[in-house]
């Protein structure tokens, strides 16, 4: 029994993580945790030991905390090698080799890939390149902004109104500068929360003062001679005088460095199958890798087997560990299915979501009321709850999240406390969608 | 005995030293009908799931009827306009949202950091001159001489009521705590008495009030009775302020005193952790998270289904009476290894002592403080103590359990450090 187990378990050889972050550290923790006793290396391309991104669009911003203070606790000890500062270029899987940007290889008995994403540029590169522009996503990114709203800009324009966007632009206006927002859609995260909680964030925004356009886009930044940004010409016409641009387009999965490995890899992610195992283009599991964090798309048990790919604080520390369970032979081929769950904090209110809003169909306003400015929104699809989203109620949250993983009938709490008549309506999502 | 009998055994008073047992045969059926028709929630995750359902409510008091007098004014024009106030102003403990949060939310905006961590050195004091008051003593009480004394001056202070008006609430509180036992709300005498209490209380608080809001002093009374919760938005009007000053007055006079008791019982029966307290006073912190979960001053709260729950293999159909076992989820294996020990190192102590969710304890980090002082005091300066009888008398709430005298033989106590 005892040697079977020993036979299964994987407690020797070389691990390596690539990316240095959420998931990477806290799939390294959960190997460790399980037994794993051999070598463990840990290789990112930022320069920093794995810190929190959460904060860089809120209290780092807003100057609360230092981006330098955003570093994650080790859990567990960790007895890793750190390949700090050097990206992974490429993954040859018959040599199990990872090749780094450094000339070196490392070669590895199994993988965890957990490059996560990348902010998405402005589209025209001369454009992207004006002093003034900036994108978010790392620690480096949150001190150049700070800095650059320290002088006090005339304008912060921020395109892309999405819980990045929308969470800069209320950090923004707390430190008192002027802010524009734009975003195509007919209001703020409607795309992820429908079109009625959309226009309640609107009203959220405009009360904290964001100069906010809805359904326009920016047609082009332009500079001066120093190439610095002045104004934004909007595609209705309207220009926005602005000398420091926020571009907030969402996030791209770092998969590129994965490209002629056989991996089915590419812009949604690194596919996986339900248990984390990376799939090759042809459909068939590496048992050797496994992905884990923003970059991994795998079928969610919970949304009948739907390939979703979460960009979530929670899931990355879940699946991160899940995978490092995998990895050492104790989660042996367990699905993960983990409830998606994510929160955003933006002019002093907390939102919070269960499960996912993703082809929702309805939804209700279920406990407490816009006009308080506190309440649960239910979704369903097809008469089951798919997910739950509150505005400074998050109490409410773990009993729809039972719900939801019970794909309990829709609406599904009814005679609940400070429950309003129950109005179904309509999301009225935008076209393009994507998951919060 | 049949599941469906085991919660009437945990009420009654012949089992109040050691229910643990009763709970155990409880969790075997998570949430589990009653004879009666109320539903007893047992496990760890059956409450937890609970706490934080809307389809859960804590407007469980029976309405209010005052006892006829024979006067037709009062019978006919008072007392149903009293009754209706009493109705629709209950304390916040027994009010679901949206009213429940404004109340909860003025409050706690009175519990300022400040003012709890001035009763954290306050209680210190106080514990020392309790305690030096036994210095000739070879055998106390120590619920009358000190976990009594202790939470009241604490509270009273606090809220700012004169402490030479403690003596009346006593008696008070004590009546009030009561409507927390289940069988006496079924009970039309202690009803009746409970209404009388609540009716001489709140005369007594609307002349309190009135007189801070002529002379505000610093403490919770006067901030209250001042009109305005934290962000400046309006607090609440006087019924519910007199509701809202009651329920911490009775909160705070009848719960600490069962942490700071049967803390110094799991104490005195486990000599080698009392030792080990008295030479490293930081493992006070984590021994009263032990404590709340290992035997917690409030065993259960009563619920309402507001609808019907499917939970646990069972539905708990609409309207019914729910018990939310609080100390029975404390000693789930399911989720405490070895649940039946007291272990100050235990990690990750997940315990229900003081609720969860929207309801949680407003008054927490107070108790923990007024907790830690008593017990470190007690640890480092009774020489030798002893249990006089063991088990102790308990007081006969089965809900707000606790000794009702906890009597000590002790060699002497150490002089203050
Ligand atoms: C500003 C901001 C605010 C956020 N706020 C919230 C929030 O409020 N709530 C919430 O739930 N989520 C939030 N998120 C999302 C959350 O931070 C991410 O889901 C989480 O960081 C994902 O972790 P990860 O480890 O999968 O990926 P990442 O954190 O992206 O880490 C991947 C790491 O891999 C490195 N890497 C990439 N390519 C390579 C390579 N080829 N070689 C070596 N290393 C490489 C990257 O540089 C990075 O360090 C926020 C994200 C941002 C940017
Ligand atoms: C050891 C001491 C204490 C214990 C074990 C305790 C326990 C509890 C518990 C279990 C609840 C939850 C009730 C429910 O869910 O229905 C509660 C609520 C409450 N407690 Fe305490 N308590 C203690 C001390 C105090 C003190 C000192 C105060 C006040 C100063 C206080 C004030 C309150 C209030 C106001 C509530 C109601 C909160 C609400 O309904 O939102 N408690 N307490």
């Amino acid at each position: 029994m005892r040697s079977m187990d020993a036979e299964r378990k994987n407690t020797g050889g070389h691990t390596v993580v690539v990316g240095a972050s959420l998931a990477g550290l806290r799939g390294a923790e959960a190997l460790r945790r399980a037994g794993f006793a051999g070598r463990l290396t840990l290789v990112g391309d930022e320069p920093h030991r794995p810190y929190d991104r959460p904060p860089l669009s809120k209290s780092a911003l807003t100057g609360e905390v230092a981006p330098e203070a955003t570093v994650l606790p080790n859990l567990h000890a960790l007895a890793a090698d750190w390949r700090l500062g050097v990206a992974a270029t490429g993954l040859d899987r018959q040599a199990r080799e990872v090749r780094l940007a450094d000339g070196t290889t490392l070669s590895y008995d199994r993988l965890l890939i957990a490059t996560g994403s990348r902010a998405r540029s402005w589209p025209n590169p001369t454009e992207a390149g004006l002093a003034g522009v900036h994108t978010l996503r790392g620690r480096d990114d949150a001190a150049a902004l700070r800095q650059a709203l320290a002088p006090g800009p005339k304008r912060v324009l921020i395109i892309g109104a999405g819980f990045i966007g929308c969470e800069v632009a209320a950090s923004c206006r707390a430190l008192d500068r002027a802010v524009t927002l734009i975003d195509p859609g007919p209001a703020p995260l409607a795309r992820i929360l429908g079109q009625p909680v959309g226009e309640i964030v609107a009203a959220l925004h405009r009360a904290l003062g964001v100069d906010l356009r809805s359904r326009t886009k920016v047609a082009r930044l332009e500079g001066n001679e120093a190439g610095r940004v002045v104004r934004a010409i909007l595609e209705d016409g309207n220009v926005v005088e602005t000398d420091l641009v926020v571009v907030a387009l969402g996030a791209v999965r770092n998969t590129e460095w994965l490209s002629g490995s056989g991996l089915d890899a590419g812009p949604g992610g690194v596919v996986c199958n339900e248990a984390g195992h990376a799939l090759d283009t042809e459909g068939r599991p590496d048992r050797a890798i496994a992905a884990a964090g923003d970059v991994a798309r795998f079928p969610h048990p919970l949304f009948d087997g739907r390939p979703v790919a979460l960009e979530h604080w929670g899931h990355a520390v879940a699946q991160g560990e899940h995978a490092g369970r995998l990895l050492a032979g104790e989660a042996n081929e367990t699905d993960y299915a983990e409830m998606p769950a994510f929160w955003s904090s933006q002019g002093g209110i907390t939102i919070k979501s269960v499960g996912l809003t993703e082809g929702a169909d309805s939804m209700v306003f279920a406990q407490g009321s816009p006009k308080e400015g506190r309440f649960v929104v239910v979704y369903g699809a097809k008469g089951r709850c798919i997910a739950a989203v509150s505005f400074d109620s998050a109490r409410w949250l773990p009993a729809y999240a039972e719900q939801i993983a019970a794909r309990a009938p829709f609406p599904p709490i009814c005679g609940g406390t400070d429950e309003h008549n129950l109005t179904v309506l309509s999301p009225g999502f935008p076209e393009k969608r994507t998951s919060p | 005995m049949k599941t469906g009998q085991l919660f009437e055994a945990v009420k009654d008073e012949a089992n109040r030293a050691d229910p643990y047992p009763l709970y155990a045969r409880l969790r075997e059926t998570p949430v589990s009908r009653q004879d009666d028709g109320i539903y007893v929630v047992s496990t760890h995750a059956a409450i937890t799931s609970l706490l934080h359902d809307p389809r859960i409510s804590s407007e469980t008091l029976p309405p209010s009827e005052r006892p006829r007098t024979g006067n037709p004014f009062s019978d006919w024009i008072v007392n149903p306009v009293k009754d209706h106030l009493t109705n629709t102003h209950r304390p916040f403990i027994f009010r679901d949202p949206p009213d429940h949060d404004r109340l909860r939310m003025a409050v706690m905006g009175q519990f300022t950091h400040q003012r709890v961590h001035a009763m954290r050195g306050r209680s210190h004091d106080l514990v020392a001159d309790l305690l030096d008051k036994q210095s000739d003593a070879t055998s106390f009480d120590l619920v009358c001489d000190l976990a009594y004394p202790l939470p009241v001056t604490v509270i009273c202070e606090m809220l700012g009521v004169p402490p030479e008006d403690e003596p009346q609430f006593h008696g008070w509180a004590t009546q009030l705590a009561s409507a927390l036992e289940p069988d006496n709300l079924g009970n039309e005498e202690a009803r009746a008495k409970n209404i009388i209490t609540f009716d001489e209380i709140s005369t007594y608080m609307r002349g309190l009030i009135k007189e801070k809001r002529r002379h505000p002093q610093d403490d919770m009374l006067s901030g209250l009775s001042a009109g305005s919760g934290p962000g400046g938005e309006p607090g609440m009007g006087e019924v519910d302020l007199i509701a809202s000053a009651i329920l911490l007055l009775v909160a705070g006079h009848e719960t600490t005193v069962n942490l700071i008791a049967n803390s110094t019982l799991a104490l005195v029966r486990h000599p080698d952790i009392l030792a080990r307290l008295a030479g490293e006073p930081d493992l006070a912190p984590r021994l009263i998270e032990e404590m709340l979960r290992y035997d917690p001053p409030v065993h259960f709260r009563t619920r309402r289904a507001l609808s019907a729950i499917d939970i646990a293999g069972i539905t708990i159909p609409e309207g019914a009476d729910i018990v939310l076992l609080l100390a029975s989820g404390n000693r789930d294996p399911a989720v405490f290894c070895d649940p039946d020990r007291f272990d100050p190192d235990r990690p990750d102590i997940r315990h229900f002592g003081f609720g969860g969710g929207l309801h949680y304890c407003a008054g927490a980090p107070l108790a923990r403080f007024e907790a830690e002082a008593a017990l470190v005091a007690l640890a480092q300066r009774l020489v030798h103590p002893r249990l006089i009888d063991d088990p102790p008398p308990y007081r006969s709430g089965a809900a707000l359990r606790g000794p009702m005298h906890l009597r000590l033989a002790i060699d002497g106590v150490a002089p203050r450090r």
